[in-house]
């Protein structure tokens, strides 16, 4: 679903480029569950978001579900970020002045849906990241981890094909981060693909193939490269 | 993305904001007040000049007896014919005249019991207290009728009556004018001094017939007459002059208009206006630029918010909407608090100063909330522009 052809990403830095992604060939199956760990700086924010249609390739092949996105025009990759792809953060980015509820709308606000089918939609999304008591709370009425299990909420409502989150336990103590990684984890078993960026070896390992980055290339263990290199 | 659904998020937004929200539209407002209250003035003093033409008699006609040679000296050998009371009655069967009033003036000591007072005494007709826009305070005017019926009826000027009668009511009573009796049947409005002519306050008017008889005079010192419609004040002034032409067999009568005063009043008045309007627009402009920098300011601060709402899948022309919305909606705020403001400011100054006739022009309501909308439009482009232009990953970079 996922094929990354040779992909560089380079900053302009004073005279010269800092290299984010170095070279980086990848694929990831439909329905997969794939951990991205690698030192701070080694560019998994940077492959996440090429892979978001966030940011596009310096240089190299991007496929989503067959296609190649990397060039596409700016309103169809925000239809693929609106309809396929769905985003967790860090920092969860969930906007203060709207409920939970208002925030799981979002996305289906852009999308131009009705708004009854809006509240039942994000009422179901809600349900199933356990948050239905607290769908009429703003963020800072909500813990760490139940604002995370809102911002996915928010990011499945649009049945996405792929999830993408970026150390989305980051900011969380360990009880939170459980419950967080069980619903990402519960979602995957029903089918959606799921890429987590994250330092914890431990929930890296929950993960069906882990990825390592360093310094912008991939570098994990033999099998891995050996498999997208054949790929 | 529907309109209410787009609207609803932006109203979301500016009350996520309150103090900034608040400020802003207040902004417009003050700015749509300034306008409406500028254009009340300045259509107040446009009214009042108007008016005081029209209290002057704009559509005035004033024919004197003898020809003002512009070149050359008086007409060698020629006769200069008086005014006739024929004359007027000719005048008067003019179908662009709507009204005629002959004069005939002369100042003459009015006696009440033991007081006198000498007073200008005007002999005319019915008509002149509409030609020269005359208000009674109390009785009637002079009778109407045929000019040549000698009645003993007097209308008195106010600063007459009360100088004459002292408090007590003239209608009814008796006055005499040398050796001639009058009752008086009217009183007049105060009509403040006239800027031409003399103070009317001051006067007593009798019936032309009489004044003539008690003047011992066979001719009129003046005709003044009021055109129809104005835009025949030409044809009007042209028809007078060749009818007396004819019956005079020379042209020995002078017909004055004041439609050169009113051009060239009508001038300034442009002027003024043209400055009102730019003074206003300078407080729109002002604004404007207000709303910009809320709007800017606002781009700045969300762009964790706008990096989100791209992440989520939100066009570029999506976030331009949601941000001009935002614009849009301020300056509607503004400009209907302002409309709200304005409307009250101006008539409170109708209250303080009851003669002025400041009032805010209807096309003025529509254009300042027109102006605001636009200014909302205008001004939040630029700032909507550079939301959508953010680059969403560093807008999401946490700080
Ligand atoms: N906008 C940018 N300009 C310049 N350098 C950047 C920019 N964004 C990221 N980088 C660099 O790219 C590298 C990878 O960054 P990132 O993907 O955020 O790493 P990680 O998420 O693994 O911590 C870092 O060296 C970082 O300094
Ligand atoms: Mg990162």
């Amino acid at each position: 679903m996922i094929d990354l052809q040779g992909v560089w990403r380079t900053y302009p830095m004073g005279e010269g480029v800092v290299h984010a992604l170095r070279d980086v060939s990848l694929s990831i199956a439909a329905g997969e569950h794939v951990a991205l760990i690698g030192p701070s700086g080694s560019g998994k924010s940077t492959l996440l978001h090429i892979l978001g249609c966030l940011d596009r390739p310096t240089q190299g092949r991007y496929c989503f579900e067959g296609r190649e996105v990397g060039s596409l025009p700016d309103g169809e990759r925000s239809l693929l970020r609106r309809n396929r792809i769905g985003f967790v953060f860090q920092f969860f980015h969930l906007l203060p002045r709207l409920t939970a509820q208002g925030n799981v709308e979002l996305p289906m606000l852009f999308g131009g849906i009705a708004r009854d089918e809006r509240r039942e939609r994000a009422t179901r999304a809600l349900a199933s990241v356990g948050l239905l008591p607290r769908a009429d709370h703003r963020p800072d009425q909500l813990s760490g981890g139940e604002r995370q299990r809102a911002a996915i909420a928010r990011a499945v409502v649009m049945n996405p094909a792929v999830l993408l989150a970026d150390e989305p336990t980051g900011n969380l103590d360990r009880a939170s981060a459980q419950e967080v990684m069980g619903v990402l984890e519960a979602m995957n078993r029903q089918g959606l693909t799921l890429v987590v960026v994250t330092h914890d070896p431990v929930l890296a390992g929950h993960a069906q193939r882990v990825v390592h980055l360093t310094d912008g290339a991939l570098s994990g263990p033999p099998e891995v490269l050996a498999s997208t290199v054949e790929a | 993305m529907a309109l209410l659904d787009l609207l609803g998020f932006a109203i979301g937004a500016l009350r996520g904001h309150r103090l900034r929200t608040a400020l802003s539209v207040a902004g417009v407002a003050i700015g749509i007040a300034s306008v409406l209250t500028l254009t009340a003035l300045g259509e107040g003093a446009r009214r009042y000049i108007v008016d005081e033409f029209a209290a002057l008699g704009s559509n005035l006609v004033i024919i004197l007896p003898g020809k003002v040679e512009t070149t050359g000296g008086v007409p060698f050998g020629g006769v200069t014919h008086d005014l006739t009371l024929e004359d007027h009655s000719a005048l008067a069967r003019l179908g662009r005249l709507r009204r005629t009033a002959p004069i005939v003036v002369a100042t003459e000591t009015l006696r009440f019991q033991d007081l006198g007072r000498s007073v200008p005494v005007l002999g005319t007709t019915a008509e002149y207290l509409e030609i020269r826009r005359l208000n009674l305070a109390s009785g009637s005017f002079l009778p109407p009728g045929d000019p040549d019926r000698a009645g003993t009826e007097i209308v008195l000027g106010t600063r007459a009556a009360q100088e004459l009668f002292r408090g007590e009511n003239p209608l009814g009573q008796m006055v005499r004018v040398g050796p001639a009796r009058f009752h008086v049947v009217g009183v007049l409005a105060p009509r403040g001094p006239s800027v031409l002519g003399f103070d009317l306050d001051e006067a007593a008017f009798v019936p032309v017939k009489t004044a003539m008889r008690l003047f011992n005079r066979t001719s009129l010192f003046r005709i003044v007459a009021e055109v129809r419609i104005f835009a025949d004040m030409d044809q009007a002034k042209s028809e007078a002059l060749a009818l007396l032409k004819e019956r005079h067999r020379a042209e020995d009568v002078t017909v004055y208009t004041q439609d050169a005063m009113v051009s060239s009043f009508s001038a300034i008045l442009g002027a003024l206006t043209l400055t009102l309007a730019g003074i206003a627009s300078v407080s729109l402009v002002v604004a404007g630029v207000g709303i910009m920098n809320v709007m800017l300011v606002s781009v700045t601060e969300r762009r964790a918010e706008i990096g989100l709402l791209k992440a989520l899948g939100a066009a570029d022309p999506q976030i331009l909407l949601a941000f001009l919305a935002e614009a849009t909606i301020l300056a509607a705020l503004g400009g209907l608090l302002g409309l709200a403001v304005g409307a009250s400011g101006v008539r409170l100054l109708g209250l303080i100063y009851p003669d002025f006739p400041a009032a805010i022009p209807p096309w003025a309501v529509g254009a300042s909330l027109t102006l605001s909308f636009l200014v909302g439009v205008g001004f939040g482009v630029w700032p909507a522009r550079r939301a959508t232009r953010l680059d969403p990953v560093a807008a999401l970079a946490r700080r």
